[in-house]
């Protein structure tokens, strides 16, 4: 709750477009690497191709507001829903066929290589050239003068994303959830129906993700089918939330500010070298699981506990740490 | 109807592609086989090794086929090198974990290369590049023709390394029971550095006999891993007949989809094979082990 205070309050406090766009791509990975969370975190289904649904989002509405005059706020609603469909359709085909681990993470990433290769040749998304959203400064269009209101309605999606993941953790389905992450086997013999349980878990996810793909397509106005459906959305909604504590609440956005602080960093020390930010996101990655498997979230609990135990070396504390 | 007069030369140029994608495959397939990691760094690596023999030939005037003699065993070690002490030890044994360094892998090799040479295309030129062979209606490139015969001999080599050799006997039997193996006295991680490696080397081999008829940038690599995987999906995971079958299979495909759909769609024909094998026969046509 403070958190999200002090966040909202960025807007306020600087008018630095500067500032507000690096807040709004932090955020926006942070949606996107929440949505990847539920899936990958809670249920150990590690997809490498969530741009199948970012980008799904992303083309629905900017699609529908060009080509048939929809609204800007209806086409987010369905370009939602068509991000959650998608996710329905591969995640029936995959699990049905009872892929895991590296089968289903290639099967994600194959269809998202699919969906890109389309939308790269395919009229109506605008093929090579991308799809605009003509500029139409008004609320109802979903466009605003500036960038805070912008910020704000990201910063909800990113607040009712959180909500909703934690509200599921409490619940028996996210119960089931982890379970399945944990053993599906066992979790079956236990009568709990995985499929469902994935499937659904995979339309949750792919919906927040493409909330995130709707949102990009309204801010940037501009969508081509490298942005959309390219690798590295796949790479950053997975990278934040192992970074900032795979299967954590707040995972995803400790690790989206530290990704994107990272990246900035490396973009104001080496100038404008394309690939460095990359690099280092790849080093990060490599060291993170080598050295803190749970993220930067583990090794605050560790450290936590740690200092805790030392604070408080009661004999029965000392007696719990030698069992 | 298209005549055999095209059918026959575009059947033919299939299976010389084929054979290259099916030695890239061979390294992946060997790797999963053993390590029962799918190598997401294939593609990165592919690419590592297209630049090297490039810059052998622009550097030090090599030509490709010699520079193969040095390269195969440099990225033998570099394999080696990548699974003893950053993919062995980063993953702590888990799947999962592994899938993400060999991940990290590809992203941080991939963006090195695309920050060391920018997004430029290169190729090379050789004085025989544009030599042709004819065989019967066919004309057939002889840098093709070479990386077939190539192609052909390295598989057959690994299987004979496979079968006959000790280091061999100790990959086959660390594929089948890790466990046991070691209480035999194999050392796993020796032998799982050793696959990784041969994975790697068939890389090196694989790069050196596309780079005369082919272009090299930060992206060449992975044109042929998704390739490479749908052969290793098709030809079973850890199968190196399957892998060899699969690719020329998949060359032959490509080449006659390119030929009856247009080149765009010929690359979506890929995919969707991949994934309905995926789908279907995840334990591939040939789903034998190594």
């Amino acid at each position: 709750m403070v958190a999200m205070a002090v966040l909202a309050a960025v807007p306020l406090i600087t008018a630095s477009n500067v500032v507000l766009n690096f807040a709004v791509m932090v955020l926006l990975i942070a949606l996107v690497g929440q949505g990847w969370n539920l899936l990958g975190g809670y249920g150990g289904q590690y997809s490498f191709g969530h741009a199948a649904f970012f980008g799904t989002g992303a083309y629905a509405t900017a699609i529908l507001q060009m080509r048939y005059g929809v609204n800007a706020w209806l086409g987010f609603g369905v370009g939602i829903a068509a991000g959650a469909l998608v996710g329905a359709a591969i995640g029936a085909l995959s699990f049905r066929s009872g892929l895991r681990g590296s089968y289903f993470a290639l099967v994600t990433l194959a269809f998202a290589e699919v969906l890109r290769i389309i939308a790269s040749v395919a009229p109506i998304t605008g093929a090579g050239v991308g799809t605009l959203i003509k500029l139409d400064l008004r609320p109802e269009a979903f466009q605003f003068q500036s960038r805070a209101p912008f910020y704000w309605i990201l910063l909800g999606l990113v607040g009712a994303s959180l909500i909703l993941v934690r509200v599921i953790e409490g619940i028996r389905f996210g119960a089931y959830l982890v379970a399945v992450r944990e053993n599906e086997d066992a979790a079956k013999a236990l009568g709990v129906d995985a499929m469902i349980i994935k499937l659904g878990a995979m339309t949750i996810s792919a919906a927040i993700t493409a909330a995130g793909g709707c949102f990009y397509a309204q801010y940037f106005l501009f969508i081509d089918a490298g942005i959309a459906y390219g690798p590295w959305i796949s790479v950053e909604a997975l990278l934040a939330p192992i970074i900032g504590g795979i299967g954590t609440v707040f995972g995803p956005l400790l690790g989206a500010l530290v990704i994107k602080t990272l990246g900035e960093v490396t973009k104001l020390a080496t100038g404008d070298a394309p690939g460095l930010d990359l690099v280092i996101y790849g080093c990060v990655l490599v060291l993170v699981i080598a050295f803190a498997p749970r993220g930067i979230a583990g090794v605050v609990d560790d450290l936590r506990r740690r200092f805790r135990s030392n604070a408080t070396a009661t004999p029965a504390a000392l007696d719990h740490g030698r069992g | 109807m298209v005549s055999a007069t095209i059918l026959v030369p575009a059947v033919l140029n299939g299976l010389m592609n084929g054979a290259v994608y099916a030695l890239v495959a061979l390294g992946l397939t060997l790797i999963y086989g053993v390590l029962h990691i799918i190598n997401f760094a294939h593609g990165a690596l592919l690419t590592a090794a297209m630049f090297a023999a490039f810059f052998a030939h622009q550097l030090f005037g090599l030509d490709p086929y010699i520079a193969a003699l040095f390269l195969t065993p440099l990225f033998f070690l570099l394999g080696y090198g990548l699974q003893r002490f950053v993919i062995g030890p980063a993953s702590h044994g888990e799947d999962r974990n592994s899938l993400l360094v060999t991940l990290g892998l590809a992203v941080i090799i991939e963006n090195a290369l695309l920050y060391a040479f920018r997004a430029d295309t290169r190729t090379i030129n050789l004085p025989y590049a544009f030599d042709v062979v004819e065989i019967g209606t066919a004309f057939l490139a002889v840098p093709r023709v070479v990386a077939f015969g190539a192609a052909i001999a390295v598989a057959l080599c690994l299987w004979l390394i496979m079968q006959w050799t000790d280091t061999g006997k100790a990959i086959r039997a660390v594929a089948k029971e890790k466990l046991g193996a070691e209480l035999t006295g194999i050392e796993v991680a020796h032998i799982y550095a050793v696959t990784f490696g041969l994975g790697t080397a068939c890389l090196a081999i694989a790069a050196c006999l596309l780079i005369p008829s082919y272009y090299v940038n930060p992206d060449a690599g992975n044109a042929f891993v998704l390739i490479a995987f749908t052969i290793v999906v098709l030809g079973g995971m850890g199968s190196v007949v399957g892998a060899l079958l699969g690719g020329l299979f998949v060359g032959v495909v490509e080449s006659l989809s390119g030929l009856y759909l247009g080149e765009s769609l010929g690359q979506i024909g890929i995919f969707v094979m991949f994934i309905l094998v995926l789908l279907f026969r995840p334990n591939g046509l040939f789903g034998e082990r190594v």
